[in-house]
């Protein structure tokens, strides 16, 4: 691990970096270029954060073991009545009692 | 510059900070053992600054696929953030150009998340609250992976101390924020069957862009709210 720069890769993180800002701004840019916005589209776009963030929960849930989906369960229902930092923390122990204690 | 709105953002980040800060030791650790040196890892977390894209762009350098492909890749990952500009335009209409340049910079999952959450509640997506929140996760995220690279293998299995839990329970907890919303059940029931089944079939991280589509087409099937009844704030203190 040394502390150097290889041109090469220097350029693929900087494309990468712009491809990915491309994605941050390329939506705004479409759509504050129309004029008005269909009430279709209005009803996709308020469900982007549930659908996509979604994906980013139930694969982890499916694909993991018993010791992942009691703790997702558990902080679930946390979540419900107390979302934040507390959730997190059962999460957190609920996976550790799995994995230490129970040996799932 | 409102200084409340600035706290806020600084207390909302640190959640976020904590949370996703394992994933950028993990990334720091994965890159230099893929052959990135400790600079270009830090390069890498501070002008990309998108996890998921990262693990899978590092993934693939570590395996000499073709850079177009590898820059290509980093974009598929990344092509949900496209929806996530679109659907902050409301909120941030009033930002300077190089405010919004630079909110477009920091719009990360969480940034988004919250910003919409703040903007649907009424307390507005202030650029103090922005900034603030931002802030907070991007130095963590950058110091997170030089700590990650430069420990490298002393971390080990993350699934060992129970890090791996974090970032799940921490979208959990998003996705939960917004259960108020109309057609909340039919949107998280098809995006997880999709993403599910994409997962399988065909594979991580397609299956992030397959199973949000299936979630957003489900939401224009759905017979649209009645145009009053917009009040629909979604719930949740300060997750």
């Amino acid at each position: 691990m040394e502390g150097t720069l290889d041109t090469g890769t220097v350029l693929l993180i900087l494309s990468a970096a712009v491809a990915t800002y491309l994605t941050r701004v390329g939506g705004y840019v479409l759509i504050t270029r129309m004029k008005a916005i269909p009430p279709r589209m209005e009803a996709a776009l308020n469900a982007v954060p549930a659908a996509v963030l979604t994906t980013l929960v139930a694969p982890a849930f499916f694909s993991g073991g018993w010791d992942v989906k009691i703790a997702m369960v558990a902080a679930l229902l946390v979540a419900l009545r107390r979302p934040g930092l507390l959730m997190l923390g059962v999460g957190w122990a609920a996976v550790m009692i799995c994995r230490q204690f129970l040996g799932l | 510059m409102n200084r409340s709105d600035f706290r806020e953002g600084l207390r909302g980040g640190v959640i976020v900070a904590l949370s996703s800060a394992p994933f950028g030791a993990l990334f720091g650790a994965v890159a230099v053992d893929n052959g990135l040196s400790f600079l270009e890892t830090l390069l890498m977390s501070a002008t990309v600054y998108a996890g998921a894209s990262q693990l899978v762009g590092i993934e693939l350098f570590g395996q000499r696929v073709e850079p177009w492909l590898v820059v290509l890749s980093v974009f598929a990952v990344n092509f949900r953030h496209i929806l996530y500009s679109a659907a902050m335009a409301k909120y941030i209409g009033h930002y300077s150009l190089a405010q919004k340049a630079l909110a477009f910079f920091m719009l990360i999952d969480p940034a988004f998340a919250e910003g919409v959450r703040r903007g649907e509640s009424g307390q507005g997506v202030s650029f103090s609250w922005y900034i603030g929140f931002g802030v907070v996760v991007y130095l963590s995220w950058s110091i997170a992976t030089m700590l990650g690279a430069f420990f490298g293998r002393m971390i080990g299995d993350p699934a060992s101390i129970g890090i791996d839990i974090l970032l799940p329970v921490y979208f959990l907890g998003m996705v939960l924020a917004f259960r108020r919303r109309p057609g909340f059940g039919p949107i998280v029931l098809a995006s997880a069957l999709g993403s599910v089944a994409a997962y399988h079939f065909v594979g991580s991280p397609w299956h992030v862009s397959l199973g949000a589509a299936a979630g957003i087409i489900v939401a224009t099937l759905l017979p649209l709210p009645a145009p009053v009844a917009e009040s629909a704030s979604p719930e949740g203190g300060e997750a």
